[in-house]
């Protein structure tokens, strides 16, 4: 038995007094405090820290961990219909299974050559992206759909030189409120209504905004609110005739069936992956893209790093490497970079890489339709309960709908407390978001909600109101 | 094991399973999952779904994505794994400033429970209070950490946490009627470029401190010179990128301060720190975390990460909103700051990777936690003690002085005697199953190397490190033309740069390698 009191902690091996006895002795000193010597006593924090005592087994800390998270009622308790930024999409059991390899897992930023998979893992993140959007350039990762959004302004206001955005006002509120911080104060931003009967920007709106100080127009399709923006032709028009540029913001899982942007005029197609593979982990999971033709002015204006492909001094060999590193990034010069660039979501760009690579075409249709069909079916039948209007707005939708429960007297809030005693999430209030809706709320209906998950909602809902 | 670690080398070979790539796997027809059709009775209600939409909007053309069945899919991003030499498997020290550390894998079991992975970040808060305990209790630690006052986790990233310092110095100013005034922010040549970057993002002009030629650190009287009542803040980074402390940091803070400017400190570079000083007594108003770095979560290729950061009581209202709050027993998530900036991303952060950092930080406990620390540092000049012996190397600044958690190295005498720089010792070392990485900009220390061993290595660990570079190091001074044509046992061998920078010849998506190599639309 040890006589020292120093605990050996199995993640700090030298922390063993034999071993490190030895290390002091080949530096030359006696104790390790001899290496602070240059922090000014001043500033020594000198107390015992106020943290727990660490728990020393592994069984216990599992335990303590599990106990807490045990508090929370999840999307397996509870049947969810929530999206609103992210939604309970289906994880094929082999995006886990990568991701959680060692190797992916603990790798950082390694040489082209001992991270070759590393690299070609993203790159063909980037290529698989790439089909999906229909554009020749996306690049790795950013943090989520908001950084993708808000990097996408920062694009085309240096492409254009131009200070202002237009962004429509159906725009996610929580998005919103990420693209306002990143614009200000360099980037004027100004809100572009829509047509309260349809959802539709509303084009007139849009002709007076977009003038020849404006950098471009952000919009989202599916927006936020659930429905499709049929004009998009029509608004691409308007803004390139203007030398604007197009930014629109798509959910990926919809692109197997629904016309990809770059198709109706957008120059910069962005969003959010986390439908492709992730869970959702309290909105934790999340990474952003952004795909663009090959415009080299624009592809210069890129913040991250764009991986590209080669050959290497052997014959049949693959290599790759950092296209345009040195001064379009803020690692190859600080002065010249565009924007800032960081640790971002690559773990999640390979899956969502692997994700697409499982599914291929026939599977994002699939996945696309299915979506669309229960969704409708989803509207149809709550629509029919006495009182209660779905979808809200008139229109073609994807994946959610707005449900208007003014009619009913009770609130959204008091809705979703009944449905929770049920076992369910409600759709997101909107109430507060969308004062002009009242009392209503976005449903969300993925492929993992089955018609016996809705009929169980309709059920639940029909008793609850009347 | 075939060779003694002690002195000679791993005959190591890494795996090459010379992989397609997934586009070339394409075989029409086959399937890697299927998500499965509609209920008949849907299909009979509603048709195929698309009635209602116009045909502009439907899709014509089938994205080309790859056809692939399962287990082919499976095999080739596990061999593309093992094409890639993570931390669990190699000695990852070479990564310098990113503090490449063993993340504990009871943290990631635990992190896959449903009650973390299947939460939707629009539940109501009454179904969440795990979540928000964990949150609230993690900021309470990293505040004691720091001394600082409040933390939020939202910040996605080290560099995204600066840009979150940056925007609430604009608020602060503005608040006090001053961001006109106030447009210029004090940064150090070393710190990370985001320093840089993400400040000037928000319009600040960015002035760069230099170092001393001798001690390698910025001096106050320098800051003295360069600041005024057009400073907005100061970002400092302390250590910097070099591994030394900077003693005269008191003296920084308090000059900024008589100035009327704020005091933001970097704390990417924590490691050897925690326990032993803070930022709150060295008059700091904000500082941030990475919990991917300094608090053990796993790195993933380059993320998911999390630049947790704190603000002083007197700042709390600038925060980024939702904070999380305990009333009454009960946790919550305050929207009603005064004064926030907004959000910096979406939802509340990055939630699997604050949950890990809070498993990380129970497991090792105050005590532990300043082990972590001086272990770190113990390392860091255990190697610094031996790499200064290997001929051809050095370590520029700060003779005769211990460093903190890293060192940034040269191997400027190396290649004026033998012609081999930085970028052939890294890829030799890939031989060796090692990684070296050399620097960001900017590239002041002449053919730089940066390391930083963490307190995860053994010591048997870092003598099998020191002897490859030490093996290297000699190869370079006996045979050079061997060394400048590594790597000879690693995935591939030297790679064509000449496409990467040419808008001809790019290939940054399968798509465009068709069109420009191949011919092919």
């Amino acid at each position: 038995m040890r006589k020292t009191k120093v605990k050996v902690h199995p993640y700090i091996p030298n922390s063993a007094p034999e071993v490190k006895q030895a290390m002091l002795k080949e530096i030359g000193i006696k104790k390790v405090d001899e290496l602070y010597n240059e922090i000014p006593s001043k500033i020594r924090f000198k107390g015992k820290l106020n943290i727990p005592d660490g728990i020393e087994s592994e069984f216990a800390l599992k335990r303590h961990v599990e106990t807490i998270l045990a508090k929370n009622t999840s999307c397996v308790d509870n049947l969810s219909f929530l999206g609103g930024g992210v939604a309970n999409h289906y994880v094929p059991v082999i995006c886990d299974e990568v991701n959680s390899r060692a190797e992916f897992l603990t790798a950082y930023a390694g040489e082209p050559y001992e991270d070759h998979g590393r690299f070609q893992s993203l790159w063909e993140f980037q290529s698989l992206m790439a089909e999906l959007l229909d554009v020749e350039v996306v690049s790795v990762p950013t943090f989520d759909g908001a950084q993708a959004a808000s990097s996408s302004i920062g694009m085309i206001r240096r492409y254009t030189g131009r200070d202002e955005i237009l962004i429509s006002d159906t725009t996610s509120p929580d998005r919103l409120a990420v693209i306002q911080n990143y614009c200000h104060p360099m980037i004027k931003i100004t809100m572009v209504k829509h047509n309260v009967k349809t959802g539709m920007m509303d084009i007139e709106d849009l002709k007076q905004k977009m003038t020849k100080n404006v950098a471009g127009i952000y919009f989202e399709n599916p927006s936020y609110l659930g429905f499709i923006e049929t004009e998009g032709k029509e608004i691409s028009k308007i803004v390139h005739k203007n030398g604007g540029k197009v930014i629109v913001y798509a959910d990926p899982i919809s692109l197997g069936v629904l016309t990809p942007p770059s198709n109706y005029g957008a120059d910069i197609t962005c969003g959010e992956i986390q439908p492709l593979g992730l869970h959702i982990n309290y909105g934790g999971a999340t990474g952003g893209y952004i795909g663009v033709n090959d415009d080299p002015k624009l592809v210069q204006e890129y913040p991250w790093r764009l991986f590209g492909i080669d050959k290497t001094e052997v014959e049949g060999e693959w290599g790759f490497g950092d296209v345009l590193y040195d001064d379009r990034t803020s690692f190859g010069n600080r002065e010249t970079g565009k924007d800032y660039v960081g640790t971002a979501s690559a773990l999640w760009g390979i899956t969502a890489g692997v994700y697409l690579a499982l599914m291929g075409p026939e599977g994002m249709k699939e996945v696309g339709t299915v979506i669309m069909q229960r969704s409708q079916y989803a509207a149809k039948k709550i629509s029919g309960i006495k009182g209660i209007k779905a979808p809200a707005i008139d229109s073609p939708f994807f994946k959610e709908f707005i449900v208007d429960f003014n009619k009913t007297g009770k609130t959204v809030s008091q809705i979703n407390k009944a449905l929770e005693k049920k076992g369910i999430f409600g759709g997101k209030d909107l109430s507060k978001e969308f004062k002009e809706l009242g009392q209503s709320a976005l449903f969300c209906i993925t492929e993992e909600n089955t018609k016996e998950d809705i009929d169980r909602l309709v059920s639940e809902l029909k008793n609850i109101i009347k | 094991m075939s060779a003694d670690i002690k002195s000679k080398l791993r005959k190591f070979h890494q795996a090459k399973w010379d992989e397609q790539l997934i586009f070339e796997l394409d075989t029409p027809g086959e399937r890697g999952i299927i998500v499965g059709g509609v209920e008949d009775e849907i299909e009979k209600q509603i048709g195929n779904g698309f009635a209602n939409l116009p045909t502009g909007m439907k899709r014509k053309k089938s994205p080309a994505l790859p056809e692939v069945g399962q287990m082919r899919v499976l095999k080739h991003y596990l061999r593309l794994s093992q094409h890639t030499l993570g931390a669990d498997l190699n000695v990852d020290i070479g990564q310098g400033t990113c503090t490449v550390k063993y993340s504990p894998k009871i943290n990631e079991t635990i992190a896959r429970n449903h009650k973390a992975t299947k939460l939707h970040p629009w539940q109501d808060e009454s179904q969440v209070q795990g979540a928000l305990e964990i949150l609230y209790k993690l900021n309470e630690y990293l505040s004691e950490l720091s001394g600082l006052d409040h933390f939020t986790i939202q910040p996605p990233s080290g560099s995204a946490a600066i840009f979150t310092m940056a925007s609430i110095v604009q608020k602060y100013h503005e608040v006090r009627g001053e961001a006109d005034q106030r447009d210029e922010i004090i940064t150090t040549i070393f710190s990370h470029p985001s320093d840089y970057s993400a400040v000037a993002l928000k319009g600040y002009k960015v002035t760069m401190l230099y170092h001393d030629p001798k001690t390698g650190v910025p001096s106050a009287e320098a800051l003295r010179a360069a600041i005024s009542e057009r400073t907005a803040a100061i970002f400092i980074t302390n250590p910097e990128d070099t591994g030394i402390y900077n003693p005269e940091i008191p003296e920084f803070t308090k000059i900024a301060h008589e100035a009327g400017a704020l005091c933001c400190y970097d704390q990417a570079n924590a490691n050897g720190l925690l326990g032993i000083t803070r930022a709150k007594e060295a008059g700091f108003d904000m500082c941030f975390f990475n919990l991917h770095k300094t608090f053990s979560t796993p790195h993933g290729c380059g993320g998911p990460a999390t630049g947790a950061m704190g603000v002083t009581k007197a700042l709390k209202e600038f925060l980024p909103a939702p904070y999380v709050e305990k009333k009454k027993g009960t946790y919550t998530l305050n929207y009603n700051l005064k004064h926030s900036i907004g959000k910096v991303r979406s939802f509340y952060g990055v939630f699997p990777v604050a949950l890990k950092a809070y498993s990380w930080l129970r497991s090792l406990g105050a005590e532990g936690i300043r082990e972590a620390s001086e272990v770190a540092v113990l390392n860091n000049n255990y190697l610094l003690t031996h790499i200064k012996k290997i001929k051809g190397a050095e370590a520029p600044y700060a003779k005769g002085k211990h460093r903190i958690e890293q060192v940034r190295y040269s191997w400027e005498k190396l290649f004026k005697e033998t012609g081999v720089n930085t970028e052939d010792v890294t890829l030799r070392m890939c031989d060796f199953g090692f990684h070296l990485w050399s620097s960001h900009h900017p590239f002041i220390i002449p053919q730089p190397f940066t390391i930083e061993p963490t307190e995860s290595y053994s010591k048997a660990e870092l003598d099998e490190y020191l002897n490859a570079l030490r093996h290297i190091a000699k190869e370079a001074y006996d045979k050079p033309d061997f060394v400048k044509k590594a790597p000879y046992n690693s995935v591939v061998h030297r790679i064509n740069h000449d496409s990467f920078d040419d808008p001809k010849k790019w290939a940054i998506t399968w798509r465009l390698y068709k069109k420009k190599h191949l011919n092919q639309n």
